[in-house]
């Protein structure tokens, strides 16, 4: 998901940026010292790191579009709690990744404006839709699972504020993941209906997951920057490799099909080796077009348009408040 | 789109008796009782504290990184601060 803003070009120059500032900057870098808010940084480092964790924040909000979906039709008072939990932790994972972004000089207002103009985007796995109650277990498991994979990395990430945040969502996160796989655990025990409901949530969800990792190594020429300054730490197969290799075995735990005729096993290198990816949906899913872009912009501006009396009221109880004791 | 932006706050959390308040992260609210509150939905959702500061950013004195080296060297010439400035002669004890 969530490293996909890395992928970006950025083409802008800094003339203020020397080379001597510049070259002090990645010796710090490169002996692992964190770069907190106040300290110089190069421009470019500054508009990359608001690009990718405002990218974060704004895929961790619609995040919570799919699984909230389901929430009224959870199968079990328990299910329900437990979802609802997860949701509202996704609207926390938002709120430290823009807070981590504001340390950098952007507003909040600004980068939620950016969401609501289109100009701002989020993982390309948030468009797909969550047709079934096995959907959740499916995100859990596989999303929240290559979400973990991109993650942990972040934690140790350059920019002091973000792999603070990092930590903090990461020790959630494996909560996610294995109440996704404990939902399809259930499922797959259960009656050839509810097993055929988990094994076509796989059907669906298998390559969007793969996807999340972003372009092949051979098509990703701008993470170059970033892994020289230690925002990003592997490249996108290193990462999607690894996470194909710890999901098969679960996969043939609950008894399923991955939905990839070309998926064998390679004894001499030790990795699963995968079939070609459709790189033309994910263009198309990126570029606006995938299953639910539209559903999920409009559903966004509606909540901040409905919630905009909510936050003036606020606004003026506190100024009065403020004003009465004066 | 609303471009009357909340106040910033800083949080800070003691995670649990005994130890010092530290710092969790930031948040918008509209007064202090809104920042509380979302300070805990926000940063204690796994009992992660018993006790909540927030403070406007705005109202934090922060000294600045490019000072740095006037601002600390004063300390680094002044070894003999430091226990391990001084040699104990053999034979003494509990010192």
């Amino acid at each position: 998901m969530y490293t996909q803003g890395l992928d970006q070009k950025d083409s802008k120059r800094d003339d203020a940026d020397s080379p001597e500032r510049l070259a002090a900057f990645q010796a710090r870098v490169d002996t692992e010292e964190k770069i907190e808010a106040k300290d110089w940084m190069p421009e470019a480092y500054r508009r990359t790191l608001i690009r990718q964790i405002s990218q974060h924040a704004h895929s961790e909000i619609i995040g919570m579009q799919p699984e909230g979906n389901w929430l009224t039709r959870a199968p079990t008072l328990k299910r329900k709690a437990i979802l609802l939990a997860k949701v509202q932790d996704e609207a926390g994972h938002g709120l430290y990744l823009y807070g981590a972004a504001e340390t950098l000089g952007v507003s909040r207002d600004q980068m939620v404006g950016d969401l609501l103009s289109g100009k701002a985007k989020y993982s390309s796995i948030f468009n797909y839709p969550t047709l079934s109650w096995a959907d959740i277990g499916a995100i859990g498991w596989l999303v929240d699972g290559a979400a973990i994979m991109n993650q942990i990395p972040l934690c140790r990430c350059s920019y002091g504020p973000y792999s603070r945040a990092m930590i903090r969502v990461c020790k959630e996160e494996s909560f996610h993941q294995r109440q996704g796989f404990d939902i399809l655990v259930s499922l797959c025990r259960g009656s050839d209906a509810q097993k055929a409901m988990a094994q076509d949530a796989l059907d669906r969800w298998w390559w969007p997951s793969l996807m999340m990792f972003g372009p092949s190594d051979a098509e990703s020429k701008h993470s170059a920057q970033s892994m020289a300054w230690k925002i990003k730490r592997f490249s996108n197969d290193e990462l999607r490799q690894k996470f194909i290799d710890v999901t098969v075995p679960q996969a043939e735990f609950l008894g399923l099909r991955i939905p990839d005729d070309d998926l064998a096993y390679d004894a001499a290198t030790g990795h699963y080796r995968h079939g070609e990816i459709d790189w033309d949906e994910f263009a198309a899913v990126l570029a606006g077009n995938g299953p639910c872009n539209r559903e999920r912009m409009a559903k966004r501006r509606k909540a901040h348009e409905d919630g905009a009396w909510v936050r003036e009221a606020a606004q003026a109880y506190a100024r009065k408040n403020a004003a009465r004791a004066a | 789109m609303n471009n009357t932006e909340w106040p910033l706050y800083e949080v800070f959390i003691r995670s649990k008796a005994g130890l010092s308040h530290r710092h969790a992260g930031s948040l918008h609210a509209a007064d202090d009782r809104m920042a509380l509150d979302a300070a805990r939905d926000t940063y204690t959702r796994r009992t992660e504290g018993v006790s909540i500061w927030v403070v406007r950013s705005s109202s934090i004195v922060a000294s600045d990184p490019a000072e740095n080296a006037a601002f600390f060297e004063p300390a680094e010439d002044k070894v003999y601060r430091h226990p391990t400035f001084y040699e104990i002669p053999d034979g003494v004890e509990n010192l």
